[in-house]
């Protein structure tokens, strides 16, 4: 594990993990966006690369990979540049989502090197379960990386006990069935999962899928250590996209967007 | 010697496996058990079997290609009729099937996936026999390009859903099917159209398509005093009528060929040879032959016949390709259309696009063949659908010609 993920399983209550997708609108904007995250209050970023068959997201993110990947966005290129991001000053851990295909194809052994020289801290591959993912999980714990896990309500509870036990960095737990994209209702019967989740794993447990608002977070308020937010993000950057890209208001559309983070972020409770 | 894959993972040696979100490993988990003890359930394998038989047609026939043989001079021609099913393809098998087995796992509402409609077609027929909620999705693309099959699965009281992601294609509308697969998972069985996907899908489907293999094994010793034919052709996209026509004959000393579509040809790069071009990749949960860009983005694969444009293959496949037990070889459109121009002179039989394939395949080798050998040919389906794409190709090449 890196210290900064140490750091950040530290971190006082209610963590915050926002999902950009690399390359969107811009590699430039991604930086700026990055940022902009951290001064809001992230506590980690999940830099999601774009994929020509994202299974697991809705529309929202699928049209954010399209986007990027007209960009010519790869998983290479999106680990180098996390080294710009740190240049420029971001410290937050970084978590690098990508299908497995791409892993495959650009080799585990690469990514390991270039996760190492690009300060990268950890993993998550949102379309290999538990039972595939062993050695992969075995592997990035010897390269100092965080394989993140997910949960879904409906994992057995055997099945979370197992993947509890070996998660690391955090446990993702998926609050409703479905793809990624913002919704208004989550699955019944959420808090007894999270309350296994949080009774099996020693890391900080995260909710995450269809998380648009701070009133849908207040809903699992002390029942589990934090929140992440994609699509509600990614929609935004979908809207600002244009002025993004334009020199002339690209410090415009950065504010809107830290004025929409504003919004959003969980209100920490500082004692 | 015995197969014995896939294993407990589903591996297919280093193919399949289950690369899905979370969310449905219960979903598959609880469709392999309720496979299992289905397909050892008496009264499941003798309500399928009644099926088979009184509703799609089945045995169909292995006819012998007389006439197409004397043409060739060489190896005997056989063909294994799928065309003769009801709705016109070997899809039926496997659609009654796993709607029999949704039925049997209390799920009311099914979902699917098609690209040309043949495999909607299908499962929206197998809905309406056993009386389950269909919704059957398909790419925006492919619904322009097969207007008629989109009205059949309607008449047929199907719910067809356009997808407008990634290139509107098969591909595409596996993934939305599978997408909707996570959203409804406790009430809802996804019917899958080939023998791809996670496992158990490409388990399952084998399962239901090798009535085609043990059948016409059957049929050919009767008919042949006990021997057994030298070769064996089938046509490959997803794979499903050749894993079932090979289930037959996998564990006999036969010559088993695999024919994918070549389409304008390999060094164009509009084809669907999968196995000839692809490299090892993940598609729809499963590891296998993919066509993807250097950085394994997948690519759109390239056919005339739009039963074979899928850019990934079922891993049993995969497999019999690393372990060279079956030849996997291409044909291209042109060499697919004379083939089927062939059949229809000789034997006046109009097969699916798919299919002339295979028979373009068997002409070739038999011709290197001698008149004591004999090749089944897996004929998938008839050729109907395929009149309006031919009738296309007649006029372009009319134009040319004046």
């Amino acid at each position: 594990m890196t210290t900064r993920m140490k750091e950040f399983q530290t971190l006082k209550a209610p963590l915050f993990v926002p999902f950009i997708t690399a390359g969107d609108p811009s590699s430039e904007a991604t930086v700026d966006l990055a940022l902009a995250l951290q001064n809001e209050g992230a506590s980690a970023l999940e830099l999601g690369i774009p994929y020509s068959d994202p299974l697991a997201d809705g529309p929202v993110i699928q049209r954010a990979s399209l986007r990027a990947l007209k960009n010519g966005m790869s998983l290479e290129k999106a680990i180098k540049l996390v080294s710009v991001m740190r240049e420029k000053g971001l410290t937050i851990p970084v978590i690098i989502f990508t299908y497995y295909n791409l892993l495959l194809q650009l080799g585990e052994q690469k990514f390991f090197e270039l996760a190492a020289q690009h300060d990268i801290d950890g993993l998550l591959v949102p379309d290999m379960p538990f039972e595939e993912s062993k050695e992969l999980q075995e592997a990035c714990l010897q390269h100092d990386l965080s394989f993140i896990s997910l949960a879904a309500p409906t994992t057995s509870r055997e099945r979370l006990k197992e993947i509890g036990r070996t998660a690391q960095g955090f446990l993702y737990c998926i609050s409703s069935l479905g793809v990624t994209g913002t919704r208004t209702s989550f699955a019944n019967d959420l808090d007894c999962f999270l309350e296994n989740a949080k009774a099996s794993s020693g890391v900080p447990v995260l909710v995450g899928f269809g998380l648009s608002s701070r009133e849908q977070m207040q809903q699992f308020e002390g029942k589990c250590d934090g929140y992440i937010m994609g699509s509600a993000i990614v929609k935004k950057i979908e809207e600002l996209g244009p002025e993004l890209v334009n020199m002339e208001t690209k410090d415009k559309a950065i504010a809107a967007f830290s004025d929409f983070l504003s919004k959003v972020v969980p209100v920490k409770v500082y004692s | 010697m015995k197969t014995v894959y896939p294993d407990s993972k589903g591996r297919y040696g280093q193919f399949g496996g289950k690369f899905v979100p979370e969310t449905i490993m219960f979903a598959l988990e609880d469709l392999e058990k309720g496979f299992l003890e289905a397909i050892n359930d008496e009264d499941f394998q003798k309500d399928l079997e009644h099926e088979l038989t009184h509703y799609s047609g089945r045995p169909t026939p292995l006819t012998y290609a007389g006439k197409l043989t004397e043409r060739l001079g060489g190896a005997g021609i056989y063909l294994k009729r799928e065309d003769l099913n009801h709705t016109g393809a070997h899809k039926i098998n496997n659609a009654i099937g796993q709607a029999l087995l949704s039925k049997r796992m209390g799920k009311k509402k099914i979902i699917a996936e098609t690209g040309a409609g043949q495999h909607g077609v299908a499962a929206a027929t197998a809905a309406a026999r056993y009386g389950l909620e269909c919704k059957v999705y398909m790419g925006e693309e492919d619904i322009r390009r097969q207007e008629l099959n989109v009205f059949r699965m309607k008449l047929l009281g199907a719910e067809v859903i356009p997808v407008s992601s990634g290139t509107r294609t098969l591909k595409d509308a596996t993934n939305e099917a599978i997408r909707q697969w996570v959203s409804a998972v406790e009430d809802t069985f996804y019917l899958i159209g080939s023998a791809v996907g996670p496992h158990p899908y490409p388990k399952i489907v084998k399962e239901f398509q090798s009535v085609i293999g043990f059948e016409a094994k059957a049929q050919y010793k009767e008919q042949h005093g006990g021997k057994l034919p030298e070769k064996v052709v089938a046509c490959v996209g997803g794979g499903s009528n050749a894993i079932g026509i090979f289930a037959g004959f996998v564990d006999e000393d036969v010559k088993l060929v695999g024919v994918e579509a070549g389409g304008k040809g390999i060094l164009t790069g509009l084809h669907a040879a999968t196995m000839a071009n692809g490299r090892e990749g993940v598609i729809h949960g499963s590891l296998t032959y993919l066509l993807q860009s250097e950085e394994g983005q997948i690519q759109e694969p390239y056919s005339i016949s739009a039963g074979l444009d899928y850019p990934g293959v079922g891993p049993e496949h995969a497999y019999l390709k690393s372990t060279q037990r079956v030849d996997y070889q291409c044909i291209t459109d042109e060499e697919a259309l004379e083939a089927l121009n062939i059949l229809c002179l000789e034997e006046g039989i109009l097969c699916a696009l798919e299919s002339a394939h295979a028979v373009a395949q068997a002409i070739k080798e038999a011709k290197s063949m001698t008149p004591d050998e004999n090749i089944i040919i897996c004929l998938s389906g008839r050729g109907d659908k395929d009149v309006h794409t031919l009738f296309e190709q007649q006029k372009e090449e009319d134009s040319h010609d004046h």
